[in-house]
């Protein structure tokens, strides 16, 4: 799908001790991840974390106080969310931000912007090359709502959708951008248990299918230790833990994080 | 909108421009005909109406092209009376300086081609010199936001007028007489069209949906890869140039111009058309554009009909907005555009024009017909 500019061995992302103070508060202190192509890695802690925070810096909407992320290789110190978005990276939001008032098709649209190479001149006089990128980029767009289900819905409003479509038809939109490096927050949030078990088939299925490397935040436990071949645990900004689903299980550091102290067997 | 919005047919590479050509051509041959009968209509006080017609034209390009920013952006804007201005003053200036003299001295005031190429040249100076007014306007857009842009908008529109007032070489308070009289209903409506035109056109292209992302939401637009900041500025740029256009247009068809001509009540009868027709419709913002000058002008009779002492138009104006916005606050057509709300005749009005497709987006372009 993506040409592969590097090899697998190489990191697509790495944030090395990347930290953000807002303040006197550390959101997040020492963050190190490097996530490789075809990953799927999980994020996870409590609320307050800094999970979130953790994505905008990624995302660009935070600048980090300190610390080095590179996207593909580049540096992304100073550059807006629209610029990371061109390195190939897309996201959802924990809240969900999709185009309301704009319809199921127009939103996939959007999110495939950057690869619709004309201009001002090709917009008004729609040139053959607007004619060629628009017919492409409908495809395309009807294609990924086909992928999550959604075909029937293509020239509804988005915000006329149930809520567990508007979060698949997020994902659509994301991945209309081609990315290498897909951000999940809280794809599972207000979903009901068959839809998340639809939601992580869906998830593993686009990842194969477009070759992606995923972060995810979730909090719901069955879709990260299922699907999930890695995982880090913020608390606090800080990373207490990471490794296989079942380390994390077993990690008494992290069970302590989410349940409180362990209280002494008799 | 316009013939040149009509689908190709063919699948062809190569064929846009001659689509656009022929478009074009048949819209200026169309307006060549009506321009050169419509004076004549046999109607009781007919100077008075094409009068009305062609102050309505401007308004149309005013209120389209603040939809650009108010509706397609969502960057609410009151500074259009501003840029309008800007465009007026920047034309009059070169016809009433350079270009009406050096016609005159050279005994081409007898040519029509020669002005009416002089004339477009001042206008396309003017609308220049309105889109860097936007682009400077732009600017502090990129850090405000709803009611706080609006009164720096307001603020740019007002220094924009004061300025004017105290350049002395363009007539300050006294006004600037003797413009020469070279805007015609030709000029009017074909800026009305091609306004209408790019308008359309831009809806239908990634500048377009960029636009309305900016407006729904601008941090998942920015996710999305869109420089926001550069399609505000956009926006504003573009509107402003067709605002300039506008005010080149009013300033040579009334031959005068005087700075109280643009104060702020001038951006806010342009809103009011842009609400009132639906803000982010195109169609919408013409027909309320044509309606309202014509109903403010319907409304003088109002006085003579029921005798009154005292003219009673803003009042039934007011009366009017605010009932429909008590009744109707989307405006006359919301977001749609007039054939969205038409009874469908999909044979006649493709949803997607201008996919020049072969045959096969027409299939899956309409909803499910079941």
């Amino acid at each position: 799908m993506m040409a592969v500019k590097k090899t697998d061995e190489s990191a697509f992302l790495s944030a090395s001790n990347v930290t953000i103070s807002f303040g006197g508060l550390t959101a997040v202190s020492d963050f190190n991840l490097s996530l490789r192509q075809h990953e799927l890695v999980g994020l996870i802690g409590p609320n307050g974390a800094g999970k979130t925070t953790l994505f905008n810096m990624l995302t660009g909407v935070y600048q980090p106080t300190s610390g080095v992320i590179r996207i593909g290789g580049v540096g992304t110190a100073g550059m807006a969310p629209y610029e990371i978005t061109k390195l190939g990276v897309a996201r959802t939001f924990q809240n969900i931000r999709l185009f309301k008032d704009l319809s199921v098709l127009q939103n996939v649209r959007i999110g495939s912007h950057i690869h619709y190479h004309y201009g001002f001149g090709g917009s008004v006089l729609h040139t053959a090359a607007y004619a060629r990128a628009e017919r492409e980029g409908n495809e395309r767009a009807r294609d990924l709502l086909a992928i999550f289900g959604l075909e029937d819905r293509a020239d509804d409003e988005a915000k006329n959708l149930p809520y567990g479509d508007q979060r698949r038809l997020e994902i659509a939109r994301a991945l209309a951008a081609k990315p290498t490096l897909l951000l999940l927050d809280e794809p599972a949030a207000g979903l009901n248990t068959g839809e998340t078990i639809d939601l992580m088939q869906t998830i593993r299925d686009v990842k194969d299918r477009f070759g992606l490397a995923i972060l995810l935040i979730e909090h719901n436990m069955e879709l990260v230790m299922g699907i999930c071949e890695r995982i880090l645990v913020l608390n606090y900004g800080e990373t207490i833990a990471q490794g296989s689903p079942e380390d994390i299980q077993s990690n008494p550091v992290v069970i302590e994080a989410y349940l409180g102290e362990a209280v002494e067997a008799e | 909108m316009g013939p040149a919005a009509q689908p190709s047919g063919s699948g062809s590479r190569q064929r846009w421009w001659i689509r656009d050509a022929i478009g074009l051509a048949v819209v200026i041959i169309l307006l060549a005909i009506v321009s050169s009968t419509i004076e004549r209509i046999p109607i009781p006080g007919m100077a008075y109406y094409f009068r009305i017609i062609v102050l309505a034209g401007i308004n149309v390009i005013l209120a389209v092209s603040l939809n650009i920013i108010n509706g397609h952006a969502g960057q609410f804007s009151l500074g259009h009376a501003g840029f309008m201005a800007v465009g007026a003053y920047t034309s009059a200036f070169f016809t009433f300086f350079y270009f009406n003299p050096y016609l005159i001295a050279h005994g081409g005031d007898s040519s029509p081609v020669l002005q009416n190429a002089l004339f477009l040249v001042a206008l396309l100076i003017g609308g220049l010199a309105a889109a860097v007014a936007g682009y400077i306007v732009g600017i502090p857009s990129l850090r405000l936001r709803g009611d706080y842009l609006a009164v720096v908008t307001l603020g740019f529109g007002e220094i924009i007028r004061v300025i004017v007032l105290n350049i002395d070489k363009v007539g300050a308070a006294r006004g600037l007489a003797g413009i020469p009289n070279w805007s015609s209903f030709f000029w009017v409506y074909f800026f009305a069209w091609l306004t209408a035109f790019v308008s359309f056109r831009l809806v239908r292209s990634k500048i377009g949906r960029a636009f309305f992302s900016v407006r729904e939401d601008e941090i998942a637009a920015e996710a999305m890869g869109i420089n926001t900041t550069r399609y505000k500025v956009q926006a504003f740029v573009l509107g402003s140039f067709f605002a300039g256009i506008a005010g080149g247009l009013l300033a040579h068809y009334l031959a005068y111009l005087n700075p109280s001509m643009f104060t702020f009540i001038r951006s806010i009868e342009v809103v009011v058309m842009v609400v009132l027709g639906g803000m982010g419709s195109i169609s919408g913002a013409v027909i309320a554009a044509i309606g309202l000058t014509f109903l403010l002008e319907q409304l003088r009779n109002v006085k003579d009909w029921l005798h009154l002492s005292s003219d009673p138009r803003m009042v039934i104006y007011a009366l009017l907005l605010i009932g429909l916005m008590l009744t109707r606050r989307q405006g006359i057509l919301g977001r749609k555009e007039i054939w969205d709300v038409m009874p469908r005749r999909k044979d006649v009005i493709p949803e997607k024009p201008d996919e020049e497709g072969e045959g096969k987006l027409d299939d899956t372009s309409g909803p499910p017909v079941q």
